[in-house]
């Protein structure tokens, strides 16, 4: 196969202006006869079903959890980047394109960065309309923070909630068309599998959360926004629903799945606490600006720790990094403490953990400015972990919370299937190998809102698309097999619960393809993984019956689904045999432990096609270009 | 210190099954464990025993999704304030206590399973009104309009809510007004807001009695169980928005606030 | 699944008036409570500085008469103003009784635990204490404005007519009892009817109540007042010494 991205052709800062004129159009009063099916409700769910709608297609949307307003997205903390540049320093599109093609690391494609970068500004804009409650200066004019180590303030804000105010704007709009009749919202409905008549995207196999049912969509497209796949290490940021199975199915349908062991690890999350823990809690990176972070020096050391003098701890970031200590970007902060407590000097519970310490912050400022500046995230760790920070040092490790891979996609974001688009995390397009803050959300909406209501009108206009329907024979087909599948889970009658294989799993993935990997581990990984997808298939319980709500099974489907992309993740992995941003391979560092990229052999997007059942993927390349920025070495010394 | 409890638990197998409580002794909780975290861990012990599993609702587990919603020992997500289900965790109780656990319970809110009900009442309350009617694209740059940073703010105190329930089901009447009242005030609040304001009200109000929902006694109870600690200062709001669109909104916006 | 799409579960009524409407919604019946809960504290409290004339230090007796004489002199406009009176207790009562029915179909299974954080007894205790309220008016206005069972009743000497019915112990206590649930009820009502209005500015502390639990006290001091004072004597006898014209 070769990969066509569709580049459009031209300087980067016209590509996309260029391309909105030479895309097909569908007329006004043709659209309404053309249906689309959206999967997910999150930000790039949620504001494609819209607007899509508002334009006059048909749309059906559908959510696993109760309400669209649910979608993860609800839970990004810190804000969206737009190059408004209104704080008058310095910034452009041009530069919000540079840091993000810089920051991804040199592994995301010119052209679509550039868009992302342009539409950027629309996003505030149609936000500010539908009335989020962005941050005000006194003036009455838009606030910006800087983010994310920017060099210029062009993060806008709402409060530490600006996932859920971009969210409920995006969810309001949703149901602004629904109560218009323009989307059909089915919530607590599942997609299990993707249906293909002739070689094209055309429908969806969704089981009904609450009552049981299997049951077929159909339509002239599908837009997959289903999110990230983190969940696959068992513990993670995401919401405990988040799940592969939409993109997976598709894949394994024949979309190739793009940069698969690309993940962000975050550093400054709330350390597990015990064998019951079921997800890990983000705590905002700002908490580094006065906090030092620190291990004791001795293994095994279990004072209290104000019981250890300044001379038995290890300030390693400050030791390592002398200038950028304990504000070293976040890859490097987050293998930094794991290799801390892999030397046996972690504190807390199980050693997974190192402490970040605002004592010399407090007698330098004052407890009052501490508490000004941080409160609200004090009394968050607080109430988790039942410690004072203001007495004791917090506690933190770094946990799984981005994964920068996900189906790949051209330029009009459709995959590999005709058809098929894929917006958001769920699709690996804008971030390269890293992401960098307050980018995700921005990507989401500029898909959602601004680029595939009109790509999706290329699409249509441009195919010619057969009637079909619900009996189609394909249809049928598809529909069987998900039967099939579930009978399957629910008779295997074996000993361990599907939570209990996804620990399993979590644990395989994180210590082999988490922060820092190698050769040996991944193979071993690789050896480990199908073992436990055999015991999985033979040893899996799952009480209650298919016909009812019945939260194990949906579990199960999830679970074995992961038991497959781990694989995958760590099949890419191993044969990316360089260091790039959220992937660092031991065996590729400088003298002094920074990461080293080989643009020579490795400059290309890594697109896996599902090679079928037992047999390894195979792997398609998509060589990328770099016209306007010039591939350099990040540095941190 | 592991504690041991006993669960009184709201079993029901289907929305239309009758439901009851059973009794469930958990031992080994950790006080740093997480409410739903000890439910993890009950239902580990059930699915061992080959019994069905607790259900309930949860996603996010950080406080924000607003899918958890428990009533615990008579409270709306138990008995710290401002907290939600996900958040709430095993220290709050002591070691040997019998905690009740039941569904939100409204006519409004019909249970699906066990502990998990049907919320979708809120969705189309804010489909009848609750959005600004702006289409992708057509927006007007955001410096366009200054917004005063005390209206942004209060906006935001209102826009947090998380759609949990908690007021409904803390609500003796089993009223919607506070969730309603936080979509009305969030939007009115702003002046991209002002062209619907009235129309928005008549509307969300008029969707939200069709919904078998109690009417507001200020009880307070909701204020209390909002884990985004919304006030109910924003129904007065909504009373006197709904009471001017009916005093002076034009009869053609009248009509279309449909059925009261 | 649940697909959410508008009209929901509830049936639609057919198109209404915008007084239907208005009736029909649960925030317009709180509406039309709030309004007729105000005009009834303010009759209240009209009527509560009308019985303090009792304790004019002169000729009390005389007092009385000439404000209830002067009461009787509005002719018709008294007749409006009783109407009125009238017509906003059926209004309070008749939407109160709506509300209680809607709100308890709102929750036809009660929980197996609930716990009440904030809200007062007072609030808890509308629906009892308004019935009962009812009940006391209709006796009240038999008693001492028709002297229907009262032992000695003459029409326009208030003065007499209290100072004697108030020496029946059952009737001391029952006007007491009374004045207590009144305020009970003004210290949830005189609170909650300027916030069902949206009238009060928006406050840290919403709950808070100085205003009302202050109408609350002086209400029911003030009518238990006169009765207890009755009870002990302190009215001594008196006569009307010029009828008013």
């Amino acid at each position: 196969m070769t990969l066509d991205a569709r580049i459009p052709s031209g300087p980067v800062a016209q590509k996309w202006d260029k391309h909105k004129f030479e895309m097909k159009l569908v007329n006004p009063a043709n659209k309404r006869k053309y249906h689309v099916l959206v999967v997910g409700s999150g930000l790039a769910g949620a504001s494609a079903a819209a607007t899509m709608a508002e334009l006059g297609y048909q749309v059906s949307c559908f959510c696993f959890q109760d309400s669209p307003r649910r979608a993860h997205s609800i839970a990004a903390q810190g804000g969206i980047n737009a190059a408004k540049n209104y704080q008058n320093d310095g910034d452009s599109i041009y530069r919000l394109f540079y840091d993000t093609v810089k920051g991804g690391d040199f592994r995301a494609r010119e052209a679509n960065v550039y868009r992302l970068a342009q539409i950027s500004v629309n996003i505030i804009d149609q936000c500010v309309a539908q009335g989020v409650p962005f941050a005000r200066e006194y003036g009455g004019l838009l606030a910006n923070r800087s983010f994310g180590g920017a060099q210029v303030s062009r993060t806008f804000y709402a409060r530490g909630q600006t996932g859920q105010q971009l969210l409920l704007g995006a969810y309001q709009a949703l149901e602004k068309e629904v109560a218009k009749g323009g989307v059909k919202m089915f919530a607590r409905t599942e997609m299990l599998d993707l249906i293909q008549v002739g070689g094209r995207a055309r429908g969806i196999v969704v089981r009904d959360l609450v009552s049981g049912k299997i049951s077929s969509h159909v339509g002239d497209a599908v837009i997959l926004a289903t999110g990230g796949y983190g969940n696959v290490f068992y513990l993670s940021t995401n919401a405990k629903g988040s799940n592969t199975t939409a993109i997976w199915r598709a894949h394994k349908q024949g979309a190739l799945f793009g940069n698969p062991c690309f993940t962000q690890i975050h550093p400054t999350c709330i350390p597990q606490s015990g064998d019951y823990q079921s997800k890990l809690t983000l705590m905002s990176e700002s908490l580094r600006n006065d906090g030092r972070v620190w291990v004791p020096k001795r293994e095994g050391d279990t004072r209290a720790p104000h019981l250890i003098p300044d001379a038995e701890r290890d300030y390693y970031l400050e030791r390592k990094y002398p200038s950028f200590g304990n504000l070293s970007p976040r890859d490097i902060a987050s293998r930094a403490a794991k290799e801390a407590c892999d030397s046996g000097r972690g504190v807390g519970p199980g050693g997974l953990g190192v402490y970040l310490d605002f004592r010399d912050a407090i007698n330098r400022l004052g407890r009052d400015k501490i508490a000004e500046r941080y409160g609200n995230l004090f009394e968050m760790y607080q109430r988790i972990t039942d410690e004072d920070p203001y007495q004791v040092p917090m506690r933190i490790y770094p946990a799984v919370h981005y994964t920068m891979g996900g189906l790949w996609v051209d330029y009009n974001l459709m995959s590999t299937i005709p058809g098929l688009h894929v917006l958001g995390e769920a699709n690996f397009s804008d971030h390269g190998a890293n992401r960098l803050g307050a980018s995700a959300l921005m990507q989401g909406l500029a898909d959602g809102y601004f680029i595939i209501p009109y790509t999706i009108g290329h699409y249509l206009a441009g195919t010619k698309l057969e009637p079909v329907s619900a009996d189609h024979p394909d249809v049928r087909a598809a529909e069987r097999a998900v039967e099939e599948r579930t009978k399957r889970l629910l008779s295997i009658g074996g000993k361990r619960s599907a939570q209990s294989f996804h620990r399993e799993l979590g644990r395989i993935m994180w210590d082999k393809c988490g922060m820092a990997r190698d050769a040996s581990g991944l193979r071993e990984a690789l050896q480990r993984i199908p073992a436990l997808r055999e015991e999985f298939w033979s040893n899996l319980t799952v009480p209650g019956s298919g016909a009812e709500l019945n939260q194990s099974l949906e579990a199960a489907g999830r679970v074995a689904d992961f038991l497959e992309l781990a694989e995958l993740m760590c099949t890419d992995a191993l044969h990316r045999e360089e260091s790039c941003g959220g992937h660092f391979r031991t065996e590729h560092q400088t003298e002094d432990g920074e990461a080293r990229r080989d643009d020579e052999r490795f400059a290309y997007v890594a697109a896996w096609g599902h090679g079928g059942e037992g047999k390894a993927p195979v792997l398609h390349k998509e060589p990328l270009a770099f016209e306007n920025v010039q591939l350099a070495t990040r540095s941190y010394k | 210190m592991p504690m041991k409890l006993t669960l009184r638990v709201w079993r029901q197998a289907g929305p239309n099954a009758d439901g009851a409580f059973r009794e469930y002794q958990a031992n080994d909780v950790s006080p740093d464990m997480s409410f739903l975290e000890m439910l993890d861990v009950v239902n580990e012990q059930l699915t061992a025993k080959g019994e069905v599993p607790i259900a309930f609702d949860h996603d996010c587990r950080e406080g924000i999704c607003g899918m958890c919603g428990l009533m615990i020992n008579g409270s709306a997500h138990g008995p710290m304030p401002a907290t939600t289900t996900c958040q709430l965790h095993m220290r709050s109780f002591a070691d040997g206590e019998t905690i009740t656990i039941e569904p939100w319970r409204a006519t409004a809110f019909p249970v699906l399973r066990d502990l998990c009900v049907d919320r979708s009442a809120l969705d189309r309350i804010v489909q009848a009104g609750g959005f600004i009617s702006v289409q992708t694209g057509n927006a007007p740059d955001g410096n366009a309009l200054p917004v005063p940073k005390q209206d942004a703010d209060a906006a935001m105190d209102a826009a947090a809510c998380i759609g949990c329930g908690a007021c409904v089901a803390a609500c003796p009447n089993a009223s919607a007004s506070l969730f309603t009242a936080a979509k009305v005030a969030h939007l009115g609040f702003l002046p991209q807001g002002q062209p619907e304001r009235y129309r928005r009200a008549l509307k969300m109000v008029a969707q939200m009695d069709l919904e078998h929902f109690g009417g507001c006694t200020l009880f307070g109870e909701c204020q209390e169980a909002c884990p985004k600690e919304i006030s109910i200062d924003t129904i007065g709001r909504m009373n006197k928005d709904y009471l001017t669109g009916m005093l002076f909104e034009p009869a053609e916006n009248q009509k279309a606030a449909g059925a009261g | 699944m649940s697909v959410s799409t508008l009209p929901a579960a509830g049936v639609a009524r057919p198109p209404a008036g915008r007084v239907r409407r208005f009736w029909d919604s649960s925030v317009g019946k709180k509406v039309v409570m709030a309004v007729t809960g105000i005009g009834g504290i303010a009759f209240v409290i009209a009527h509560m500085a009308g019985n303090l004339q009792m304790f004019t230090p002169t000729a009390p007796a005389q007092a009385m008469h000439t404000y209830a004489a002067g009461l009787r002199k509005l002719g018709p406009l008294l007749w409006i103003a009783r109407g009125g009176l009238v017509a906003m207790v059926v209004l309070h009562v008749v939407a109160a009784l709506q509300l209680t029915a809607r709100n308890r179909a709102a929750r036809p299974s009660a929980y197996g635990r609930k716990e009440h954080h904030t809200s007062t007894w007072g609030a808890r205790s509308m629906r009892v204490g308004g019935v009962v309220l009812v009940g006391f008016i209709v006796f009240h206005i038999l008693d001492m404005t028709l002297g229907v069972g009262h032992p000695q009743f003459v029409h326009l000497d208030p003065y007499n007519n209290l100072r004697l019915g108030f020496q029946r112990w059952w009737a001391v206590g029952l006007y007491v009892v009374a004045a207590g649930l009144l305020g009970l009820h003004l210290f949830h009502g005189a609170w909650a009817s300027w916030r069902t209005l949206g009238l009060r500015r928006p406050s840290d502390r919403p709950l808070h109540r100085n205003i009302a639990i202050a109408i609350a006290v002086l209400v029911t001091l003030g009518f238990a007042a006169v009765p207890v004072a009755a009870a002990l004597g302190v009215f001594a006898p008196d006569v009307v010494q010029e009828v008013a014209p």
